[in-house]
């Protein structure tokens, strides 16, 4: 499989601040590719260098065999959605859509032809004549989907693109999304902070924090399998077990994860396992609890319906060996 | 204090108490006393003395008795045609414009620079530099410029010192804008016309150079644009506005002033110098009002084609 962009220990500083440090990174062509992390961990850093708004300070970098280094964003085959959209204000959508086609000399009809059919693979027929201050934030977003993808890049880049919408745009957009790269076939490349988007929509997810990869796999790698604390408290809040309660209940003494949903929990103080729940919070589809075990306070998440015992009650509880995940000790 | 505190607090009382609840309940009477004064001045003494001093304009002039004919006629606007009169206000237009374009270009790479890269210290030291100029006498600058461009000045100085005298002798051997000396020149009125105005093109370029988010230019690149493409079709129609509100400050300032031709440059009149002759030595108050009324339509034809070319689309 041809590699769409790699990284071979890519570090980008600001003055003292490593924002990407020593990242090694090969994401194949026609991936749907998540860089999840908080906001500072240099995911959004690392979007940059591969679109070439950042240069990086030290280290080496791919795209499709080539040298990315020295070469400016305008020789770039590959396009960013914008977090801000960053739709022209003084163009109507068709012009917007069309501005990459215009730069390379198309002509005018020719280019509004096709700018119409991208507005149609957004859902955004007959559009053209507005101006970007008249739309909606979702139809900001697919126009700005149009406009990258008018090009035809080798990898489009998605900076945060969905974080503006409201939820139920959010769910739309990403089933479209991830349907429009399984047609296209292009390289997405799409920066999240939200763990809930990356996990649904990538083909692989690298875990950023501190400007540095923490986990790169499948997402049912990194929410099954966190490599780190970090990841597993980042990816879905597990519940991160320190040593000496690991050596107590599973023999080793090691840090653990293990998923709130895979922690069962009974009435009554009768299990090997007890606790007194500390607080209930309802969640449409699921009841999540917090339950003091030991000092430490869990988290388990129940199905809506399940949960018989209140708050400040005894509870008993248990898990499947192997959902108790050892990690790492770093991060 | 009591348990159960009130929900409604007691007024302040005292005449300011009653006022303010008075217009906090009807915003509308604030707004009409704070708009009554500026109102008030801008209709009746600015506006109302403009249109007097224009109304003057249709009157004319007895040639034998000097005295002001009051009958209505468009006699004194015919003779603005006289080839002397029409070439006054041509020259005063080809400079307005050439200064204004002038300063447009020099002001676009420091409000460029003021807007995207200074910050902190840099930034204060950007509006300093933009602002001190206008901090001095607009005499006082103008004189110095005189001296700076007089043929014993400081320029023809380092000229000499830098071997340069025969660059300098060859620009003022061009017919027309030359001269004996840079201050006797158009060359020299145009210097001082755009040091004098520059401030007033380089802040709203710098303003709206500033709305426009770094991510559009970023986009521009992003879709292939090369340097040159993106400053033609977004940096430039996004800054447009403000470099039109800044050229009209430059262009009508230019267009009227008397003070600037009169000390540096040939002795040919301006549009602003006609005027002080005309309504002073002259006595002639109905053509010097005429003369007020060429750039104010200058203006409106000069704002009607800057909307027309879509210069305020951005706005």
């Amino acid at each position: 499989m041809t590699t769409a962009v790699s990284f071979q220990n890519v570090s980008r500083h600001f003055g003292p601040v490593r924002a990407v440090d020593r990242v090694d990174l090969a994401i194949a062509e026609g991936e749907f590719f998540a860089m999840l992390g908080p906001s500072g961990s240099g995911k959004t850093t690392c979007l940059r260098l591969i679109a070439g708004f950042e240069q990086p300070t030290a280290g080496h970098i791919e795209i499709f065999g080539e040298t990315a280094e020295g070469v400016p964003p305008y020789r770039r085959n590959v396009n960013t959605v914008f977090q801000d959209y960053a739709l022209f204000p003084h163009l109507n959508v068709i012009d917007n859509v069309g501005y990459g086609l215009m730069v390379r000399g198309v002509g005018k009809a020719e280019r509004h032809r096709i700018a119409a059919e991208a507005l149609e693979l957004v859902q955004l027929p007959g559009y053209g004549e507005r101006r970007p201050g008249q739309l909606s934030g979702g139809q900001r977003q697919r126009v700005a989907l149009a406009r990258a993808l008018v090009n035809k890049p080798r990898v489009l880049l998605l900076d945060e693109p969905l974080g503006a919408l409201d939820l139920k745009l959010r769910e739309q957009m990403q089933e479209e999304l991830r349907a429009l790269q399984k047609r296209l076939g292009i390289t997405f490349v799409f920066v999240t902070h939200d763990q809930g988007e990356a996990l649904s929509m990538a083909d692989r997810i690298a875990v950023f924090n501190d400007g540095r990869i923490m986990q790169l796999g499948t997402p049912e790698d990194v929410y099954r399998r966190p490599a780190s604390r970090f990841v597993a408290d980042f990816v879905g809040s597990s519940n991160v077990l320190p040593p000496d309660f690991v050596e107590r209940h599973a023999g080793t003494a090691r840090w653990a994860s293990l998923r709130p949903e895979a922690v069962r929990v009974e009435p009554g103080a009768a299990g090997a396992v007890t606790g007194t729940v500390a607080a209930r919070n309802f969640l449409g589809a699921s009841t999540r609890i917090a339950i003091v075990v030991e000092g430490l306070r869990l988290h388990a998440v129940l199905p809506a319906g399940r949960v018989a015992s209140g708050e400040g009650e005894a509870v008993s509880l248990a898990w499947d060996a192997a959902d108790l995940h050892l990690m790492e000790d770093e991060g | 204090m009591s348990a159960a505190a009130h929900a409604v607090l007691p007024g302040r009382g005292g005449v300011f108490g009653a006022l303010a609840d008075l217009l906090w309940r009807r915003p509308g009477v604030l707004l009409f006393v704070m708009l009554l004064p500026p109102v008030l001045w801008l209709g009746v003494i600015y506006l109302g003395s403009l249109f007097a001093l224009l109304a003057q304009s249709f009157f004319s002039i007895d040639e034998f008795s000097g005295l002001i004919r009051h009958e209505l006629t468009l006699k004194t606007y015919g003779e603005l045609f006289r080839p002397s009169n029409l070439d006054i206000i041509l020259r005063s237009v080809i400079m307005a414009a050439v200064v204004t374009l002038a300063a447009a270009v020099v002001a676009f790479p420091i409000a460029y620079y003021a807007a995207r890269y200074a910050r902190g210290k840099w930034r204060v030291l950007f509006y300093l530099g933009a602002m001190l100029p206008l901090w001095s006498s607009y005499l006082v600058k103008v004189y110095a410029w005189k001296l700076i461009l007089a043929k014993e000045g400081i320029l023809n100085w380092a000229f000499a010192q830098l071997h340069l005298t025969w660059l300098l002798d060859l620009v003022l051997a061009i017919p027309v804008i030359g001269g004996n000396s840079l201050s006797v020149s158009y060359i020299g009125t145009f210097l001082v016309f755009l040091y004098v105005w520059l401030p007033f093109m380089i802040l709203p370029t710098q303003a709206a150079l500033e709305r426009v988010p770094v991510s559009l230019i970023e986009a521009s690149s992003d879709l292939g644009a090369a340097p040159r493409q993106t400053f033609r079709t977004v940096l430039l129609p996004l800054a447009l506005p403000g470099m039109v509100a800044g050229s009209i400050f430059t262009f009508s300032l230019t267009l009227g002033d008397y003070i600037i031709p009169q000390i540096v440059g040939s002795s040919r009149l301006f549009i602003g110098q006609a005027v002080y002759a005309q309504q002073g030595t002259a006595g002639n108050i109905p053509l010097a009002a005429a003369f007020t009324v060429v750039p104010i339509v200058i203006m409106g034809f000069y704002l009607w084609g800057a909307r027309r070319m879509g210069a305020f689309d951005a706005l």
